[in-house]
């Protein structure tokens, strides 16, 4: 309550700021970027983190052996090149010789083969281990070469392999034991120092394999107000910024001397169905609930309009129209109608949980859609929770409904998997599967042909919205801010900041 | 001093007592550290996995050993590590206390120099214009929420002027005292302003009491000059219910203030209390409340032998 209270005000108190603006010079810091985010990240272990700030910090220290381009392409990091056998059913890679640790130590296939078994050994609690559990062995023929010998074909693990949380890291620090207490990559950054929720320092790697920096460091603040981050970057004391929530992203622009850069993102805004509950079992009553969203308009109400109306995919590869897929376009008489049909003319009532603040347009979301099924008779009653406790119910499967922000993966195998496969480790908070999904998804996983891939998601990604076990919504943007001083930053929908070693600093 | 030892007793016991509510609330909320770190992504672990990481943040124990282990620390000072800071949890604790003892020694100050005059000032003008004046302020102050202040606060200087005391970097007062209180000086206005209503409120009707007693009246006939009346002869029986509200509120800040550390990015324990209760800390968590309980039994201690000071007739400890 008091939050949202402090952003309307802090939304009013913006508006006025644009319409008359003073301002003091004072020179800029020379080459260090003074960075602000209002999330820090939680830990520093690669292969552990998951969390959003945890990952963006941890790709400035850390380099994996591929690495996905602006574009979601698959392009070198450590490694210089990789190769699928005919079979499918082994990957090589080869390593770039120059890359070094930022001890000082060559990045060897060695490195990699231990890295990589520190993912799958269960004790280490990798939670992306689940992506890579085709791994049978691991070879090291030669002093640059790896290779991966895989159970059954999989295409999807080599995106998995871009991740962060597949990241080289030195042999002797794991034999150490101290990943997570020092970070010690070979990315483009170092990390001189970490006080949490308060602060870090990084300084540019001269070592590093991928070329120059241009900037010599980055000081990230954290700044728990994103209210505050704006008045920061106002008074020159912060040059970048990352913006989480829309309602504060929007007010950017209102000031000349900022640029807002947006970009659409992976991640999707999601209403999940329990279809293991009364009565969303009934395909008529899930339809029904799809037919009476209007998508747009809790976009444009909740979102203020930041994103656009997405069907379960949401890589710009494989996004299709949302218009081809089921009952995108809001009709309320065959909403009505399939409610008749399985029985539920007068409706019925179910709980929505919504976490409160993440996103922080969640409790908006939840009460548009509430107001939205009215109109068929379905009465919802909104449940906010601490994300903590949300968290903890969500993953149980105990909800009727709930509003949900889901990360996204540059392959679609990798992103549903979890899913919408019988054998997915959250297939009991999914609760419902078919074998036309199944089957599908095993036939994309093995599938190398791009177009023909495209070609099969495509099929699932139709049945699914059909079937709607959730109701898929839109997916937002992320959004950095920077002073005009900043140059040559390119975001990506992945959310990284890799194009942070891109960037200048002037005054 | 009988009075003194028989209360420092009683402190072993409360504390006992907070640490096994706090313990045993804090576990009952849903969600673990688990959960904290990897989100929806912790449905992803297999059992092992799974207590793999119990092991590591230490919570694959049953309650009762959890708590008597910590227990067994806790006696010799050893609160246990944060597994968030990666550092023993009395180290974090006291690197936040400075800067929130500083911060509430600020408000108060602020409080107590505004609000004291203030208060006199409006009960010496009983029901006058400026009288009202005051008491209109005061209720301002009093139910004008933190954060709008604060908000207010940074929107005029940053838009107005250009200028905002720094942030993210917070700079201890013995490194450089100036830089320090810049940094300070809008939270603990933020904070002090809010106090010092409620102090002028106080002091106000506890003078306006005072004034209308028997020996202020024998006081003013005997000719005793008015300030006299007022500062040697009034004043010291009106402040009993200000050092009781100063207490209870300079205790409350010794626990810190979120909204005001959150909105100017202040690192005291306001805000890492919060963290460590969202990040699921449990060490961290149990370490700090003690802390804060501590704390405030600390002060209400002080308040208490305040009271004996300032009116002879309190005896402390008196059957």
């Amino acid at each position: 309550m008091e939050k949202t209270l402090i952003k309307t005000i802090a939304a009013s108190l913006a508006l006025a700021a644009a319409l008359g603006t003073t301002t003091v010079t004072m020179p800029a810091a020379a080459q260090t970027l003074r960075m602000a985010w209002s999330q820090d990240a939680t830990g520093l272990d690669p292969h552990k983190q998951t969390a959003f700030s945890s990952l963006r910090l941890l790709e400035l220290v850390y380099e994996p052996l591929v690495r996905l381009n602006t574009e979601l392409e698959i392009v070198p990091a450590l490694a210089e090149s990789w190769e699928f056998s005919e079979d499918g059913k082994t990957l090589s890679f080869k390593l770039d010789g120059d890359a070094r640790f930022q001890s000082g130590e060559t990045v060897t296939p060695a490195d990699v083969k231990a890295s990589f078994e520190r993912v799958l050994d269960e004790a280490t609690g990798a939670a992306a281990r689940a992506n890579f559990t085709s791994i049978e062995s691991i070879d090291t023929p030669d002093e640059t070469t790896v290779v991966f010998n895989l159970s059954q074909p999989d295409v999807p693990m080599l995106t998995a392999m871009a991740s962060i949380n597949a990241a080289v890291v030195p042999a002797s620090e794991i034999e150490a034991g101290t990943i997570g207490t020092k970070a010690i990559g070979s990315g483009p950054f170092k990390l001189d120092s970490w006080e949490p929720n308060q602060k870090e320092v990084l300084s540019a790697n001269p070592d590093w394999a991928g070329g120059e920096v241009g900037v010599d460091g980055i000081d990230i603040s954290v700044l728990p107000d994103e209210t505050a981050i704006l008045a920061a970057l106002r008074t020159k004391q912060v040059d970048f910024a990352l913006i989480n929530d829309p309602l504060v992203a929007t007010l950017v622009p209102n000031e000349a001397s900022l640029e807002l850069s947006r970009t659409p993102v992976l991640a999707y805004h999601v209403l999940q169905l329990n279809p293991s509950r009364e009565p969303m079992t009934e395909l008529a009553v899930r339809q029904a609930i799809s037919c009476a969203i209007d998508r747009q308009d809790v976009l444009d109400t909740a979102l203020l309009g930041e994103g656009a109306v997405t069907g379960p995919l949401t890589m710009p590869a494989y996004r299709s129209d949302p218009a081809s897929l089921f009952c995108y376009e809001r009709d309320l008489e065959k909403a009505k109608a399939l409610m008749a049909e399985a029985g539920y003319e007068d409706g019925f009532s179910a709980t929505v949980i919504a976490a409160t603040g993440e996103p922080p347009t969640a409790a908006a979301e939840a009460q548009v859609i509430q107001s939205q099924l009215a109109e068929i008779g379905i009465d919802l009653d909104i449940k906010m929770m601490e994300l903590n406790v949300y968290v903890d119910t969500w993953l149980k499967g105990d909800f009727d409904m709930a509003v949900a922000l889901n990360g996204g993966r540059a392959d679609p195998f990798s992103m549903y998997n979890r899913y919408w496969t019988k054998a997915g480790n959250l297939q009991h908070v999914a609760n419902y599967i078919d074998d036309t999904l199944d089957s599908l998804m095993q036939e994309g996983r093995e599938e190398t042909d791009p177009a023909k891939r495209k070609e099969i998601f495509s099929k699932f990604e139709a049945h699914l919205a059909e079937v709607s076990p959730w109701i898929w919504l839109y997916t937002g943007y992320t959004y950095t801010a920077q002073r005009q001083n900043v140059e040559g930053f390119v975001p990506s929908a992945t959310g990284t900041l890799f194009g942070l070693t891109e960037v200048t600093v002037g005054e | 001093m009988n009075y003194l030892a028989r209360r420092l007793m009683t402190f072993p016991l409360v504390m006992l007592g907070v640490s096994i509510l706090v313990f045993v609330s804090i576990r009952l909320v849903p969600g673990d550290a688990i959960t904290a770190m990897l989100g929806t992504e912790a449905g992803l672990l297999t059992p092992d996995q799974r207590a793999a990481l119990e092991a590591y943040f230490g919570i694959d124990q049953g309650w009762f050993t959890q708590y008597w282990r910590w227990l067994a620390g806790a006696v010799q000072g050893d609160l246990g590590v944060s597994v968030t800071f990666g550092k023993p949890v009395l180290d974090v604790i006291l690197e936040r206390f400075p800067l929130t003892l500083e911060l509430a020694l600020l408000s108060m100050l602020i409080a107590l120099a505004i609000g004291l005059p203030a208060g006199i000032f409006a009960a010496t003008r009983n029901e006058k214009p400026s009288d009202l004046a005051v008491r209109i302020f005061a209720m301002i102050g009093q139910s004008t929420p933190n954060f709008v202040f604060a908000l207010l606060a940074i929107y005029v200087l940053s838009v107005g002027f250009g200028v905002l005391p720094a942030m993210g970097e917070f700079t201890p007062f013995l490194e450089n005292p100036l830089r320090n209180l810049g940094q300070m000086i809008l939270p603990a206005l933020t904070l002090g302003f809010a106090f010092a209503a409620a102090v002028t409120r106080i002091s106000r009707s506890a003078m306006l009491d005072i004034l209308s007693d028997d020996y202020i009246r024998t006081a003013r006939a005997k000719g005793v000059p008015a300030r006299k009346v007022i500062w040697r002869h009034a004043l010291p029986n009106a402040l009993i219910p200000v050092v009781t509200l100063s207490g209870v509120e300079f205790g409350y800040l010794l626990g810190g203030a979120v909204i005001v550390e959150q909105i100017f990015a202040l690192p005291g324990l306001g805000r890492m209390v919060l963290d460590a209760i969202l990040q699921r800390d449990y060490a961290l968590v149990q370490g700090s409340v003690l802390f804060i309980a501590l704390n405030f039994m600390i002060v209400n201690l002080l308040v208490d032998l305040a009271y004996a000071m300032l009116d002879p007739r309190i005896r402390l400890g008196a059957k």
